[in-house]
């Protein structure tokens, strides 16, 4: 039955992180964009422990369980998190980012990993200290062209280690998780350098292991106060069982084996950062709007089109935009609650808001003039903040092709 | 509780509308659209789905289903997808139904639901557009005054579907600042249906200009009595049909292009395999799934009686866009194919540019 009933418990969280946004993140928004590398820990200190609390899940919901009637309630865990990072997002984006929880590298473990392997990897998160876990893809050579991956991983003579080389670039929260916590760095990397797709791997590597070094962390155009941090892999040991999924490589069938870890892991974390774009998004339409409504320029819906003003046809043209967007994403998280395949609803979703996110906030600088682009106010700092939504997990062309190889049924040889 | 999915009953409902869209309107529409005439076969196989009468209580004669804007629009994007004047022919009697189901006293009811649902398809109608570019559902230049017991209507309309046959016509008209609706029927002294119209596109849907001179009708002619009308709730369910009717011509045209994109070959390949088509059709196949997304939103919100003008508006103005531009692109894939008309494709785009000027031309 189509509905767009949201359900109460989402609501509720969604007010709670509003509240959050406004006096907690909006008052230091600012400060953090102009002190890059400085860790935001009155932020991080007063959401540590709601995370902790939900077992490092970002204010998952527990699923599963009954309702009064014994009836089983329908998982709403990805909906639950896509409205979180929603409104966190709204609040802003960069300390979202540094939020602690198993996020990226959390995603990784949770799409690849045996029970055994999400225990050891994801209980820390439950517990102690403010930790976080990243996920490191993309090397200096290659970004979107994941198959040209060359970080290795061989085996130990003893069979019992596997030794990573390599360099990884781009990783967000790469500092956070590699060194200045108790964390993870999810590392994708080849057995195999022959086996193009099928030998690349995830592996975990626990914050501190010797031979992980920090070597670099980028200055950004936005999300400045998250750490974006260069790995270097110099003979880094870790335990054989740190291999996230089967360590086997599946010659011949490379388009549904080897790197299926990754691309379900994208399903997953797709849709999540289509959700921040749009809380960017969110947050710059709101503002724009109620600044122009108090200097009395008002939207009035339904009116023939002859009769708008070219700011209203520009604030309507924004909001159905980012309504179309927000849509795609529910559809996206909804599936994926509901255990249906949802590659492409997550591609869509995540073309759609990182496009729209991009135009909204670059029309919130125009319409808003002088002021817009002003440091005063946030707004060019979310212009410059939502920019990395249509680049980061997956740029829009990679998830536009994503989407054509879907709707015409190419495999990644045929649609290149 | 959110959810994309339709009901058993709802996926029914489109299952059986595309069946009839694909075997009874496609393989018609291209002579139909040539000839400017839709085999009366057609409609009566069409009127046999019972659309329109599920959507009428069992008390004026219907199937005694609520009436629901989401179920409308789950038909009506199918009924697009099959063909847009068809489409717009098999609908016109919902211009007449929907504002008497929504506004009219118990009195017009009676008097006028059974007739519509009762029996084969029956032409009753509506005008509401006026020949005008700046045309505006708000502030109509037909006018009608009250002197004692009879309205005097005076005006120009235009875009009136099956005006040469219908029986009764719901005429929109400006009272004082409000727009009102009263029904007139046919042979009423004053009252003058004009030469067809022609348009670029939807030319199998017979329109007509109407001429009202001095109409005279009684008071209880006027729609909800003294209550009268909200022209905007009635603009709502406007507003969420056309858009999914925006969303079926938008998908036909994807589908034919993407299916043509991967049968024709260039340089050794088929063209879909160049990143500059597959990209179109991922573009377009993503802006006619957030079309419908918004339709359908504003679809439930119009069920559960909230207020529905702001998101009926969205998902009006982005459909008008997306067709636009699905239906564009479809022609510019299959290149110099696309401008002939042995294809559909630009016929879609003929179809599709006419959304923006559609208001009140479909409800459901």
């Amino acid at each position: 039955m189509i509905d767009f009933e949201i359900p109460t418990p989402i609501k509720r969280q969604v007010q709670f992180i509003t509240m959050l946004g406004e006096q907690v993140m909006r008052p230091v928004a600012r400060y953090y964009d102009e002190h890059e590398m400085e860790r935001p820990w009155d932020y991080i200190n007063l959401i540590w422990p709601t995370i902790r609390d939900r077992g490092g899940r970002s204010f998952s919901v527990e699923d599963g369980k009954e309702d009064k009637e014994g009836k089983p309630r329908p998982r709403i865990g990805y909906l639950m998190l896509a409205h979180v990072v929603e409104a966190l997002s709204w609040g802003d984006a960069g300390l979202y980012l540094c939020t602690p929880g198993s996020a990226l590298g959390g995603a990784a473990v949770d799409a690849t990993g045996t029970p055994e392997q999400k225990e050891r990897f994801l209980k820390r998160f439950g517990e102690g200290e403010p930790k976080w876990a990243a996920m490191a893809m993309t090397e200096p050579h290659c970004g979107s062209d994941t198959a040209a991956i060359r970080t290795t991983a061989r085996l130990s003579e003893d069979g019992k280690e596997w030794i990573l080389n390599g360099e990884k670039i781009f990783v967000t929260g790469g500092l956070m998780a590699a060194k200045e916590s108790r964390g993870f760095v999810v590392v994708w990397a080849t057995v195999d350098p022959s086996a193009g797709r099928a030998g690349i791997k995830p592996f975990v590597v626990e914050a501190g292991t010797p031979g992980m070094t920090v070597t670099k962390l980028e200055h950004k155009h936005g999300i400045r106060v998250s750490d974006t941090a260069a790995i270097v892999f110099n003979d880094c040991r870790i335990p054989y069982d740190n291999i996230l999924g089967s360590p086997e490589i599946v010659k011949g069938d490379t388009e549904h084996k080897g790197f299926k870890g990754a691309m379900k892991t994208f399903d997953a974390t797709r849709p999540l950062v289509a959700a921040s774009a749009l809380g960017i998004a969110r947050a710059a339409l709101e503002f724009t709007a109620s600044y122009l409504k108090e200097r009395g320029v008002k939207v009035r819906y339904g009116i023939a089109p002859h009769l708008q003003t070219a700011v209203e046809r520009d604030l309507i043209h924004m909001e159905m935009q980012h309504r179309a967007a927000w849509l795609l994403v529910l559809k996206a998280v909804t599936k994926m609650d509901a255990g249906e395949e949802n590659a492409l609803d997550a591609s869509m979703a995540k073309v759609k808001a990182g496009q729209v996110a991009t135009y909204v906030s670059q029309k919130a600088v125009e319409l808003l003039g002088p002021e817009g682009y002003s440091c005063k106010l946030l707004v060019e700092k979310w212009m410059r903040d939502a920019r990395i939504n249509d680049i980061y997990e997956g740029t829009g062309q990679i998830n536009r092709l994503i989407v054509a190889r879907r709707l015409l049924g190419y495999t990644s040889r045929e649609l290149r | 509780m959110i959810s994309f999915t339709p009901s058993e009953e709802q996926q029914l409902i489109i299952d059986t509308v595309r069946r009839y869209a694909v075997d009874r309107m496609r393989p018609a529409a291209y002579e139909a659209d040539e000839k400017r005439v839709i085999p009366s076969e057609i409609i009566a196989r069409g009127w046999d789905l019972g659309l329109l009468p599920s959507a009428i209580p069992e008390q004026y004669g219907g199937f005694g289903e609520t009436h629901q804007a989401l179920t409308g629009v789950l038909a009506a994007e199918e009924l697009g997808y099959g063909d847009l004047s068809m489409a717009l022919y098999l609908m016109t009697p919902n211009l007449f139904a929907i504002p008497i189901l929504h506004f009219g006293t118990e009195d017009q009811k009676e008097r006028w639901l059974p007739r519509l649902v009762e029996g084969g398809f029956a032409p009753y109608t509506a005008a509401l557009i006026e020949p005008r570019w700046s045309f505006d559902p708000h502030t109509l230049h037909t006018v009608a005054e009250r002197e004692g017991n009879i309205y005097e209507i005076t005006g120009h309309k235009a875009l009136v579907p099956l005006a040469a046959d219908a029986q009764a016509f719901l005429v929109y008209a400006r009272e004082n600042d409000t727009t009102q609706a009263f029904i007139i029927e046919r042979g009423t002294e004053g009252l003058a249906v004009l030469e067809r119209e022609s348009f670029m596109g939807i030319r199998a849907l017979p329109t007509y200009e109407l001429r009202l001179d001095d109409v005279h009708v009684p008071a209880s002619c006027r729609l909800g009595g003294d209550q009268g009308i909200d022209i905007d709730a009635l603009m709502n369910y406007s507003r969420v049909a056309l858009a999914a009717l925006a969303v079926g011509v938008a998908r036909g045209a994807f589908e034919y292009a993407r299916d043509y994109a991967k049968q024709r070959e260039a340089f050794g390949k088929p063209i879909a395999q160049n990143q500059a088509i597959a990209f179109m059709l991922a573009e377009m196949a993503i802006e006619i799934e957030a079309a419908r997304l918004m339709t359908y939103e504003a679809a439930w919100h119009l069920d559960k009686g909230h207020n529905a003008t702001q998101s009926a508006s969205l998902a009006k103005a982005y459909a008008d866009e997306m067709v636009l531009m699905v239906t564009d692109r479809a022609v510019q894939i299959l290149g110099g194919h696309g401008y002939i008309r042995e294809h559909p494709v630009e016929r879609w785009l003929r179809n599709g540019r006419g959304f923006s000027t559609f208001l009140g031309l479909a409800m459901v």
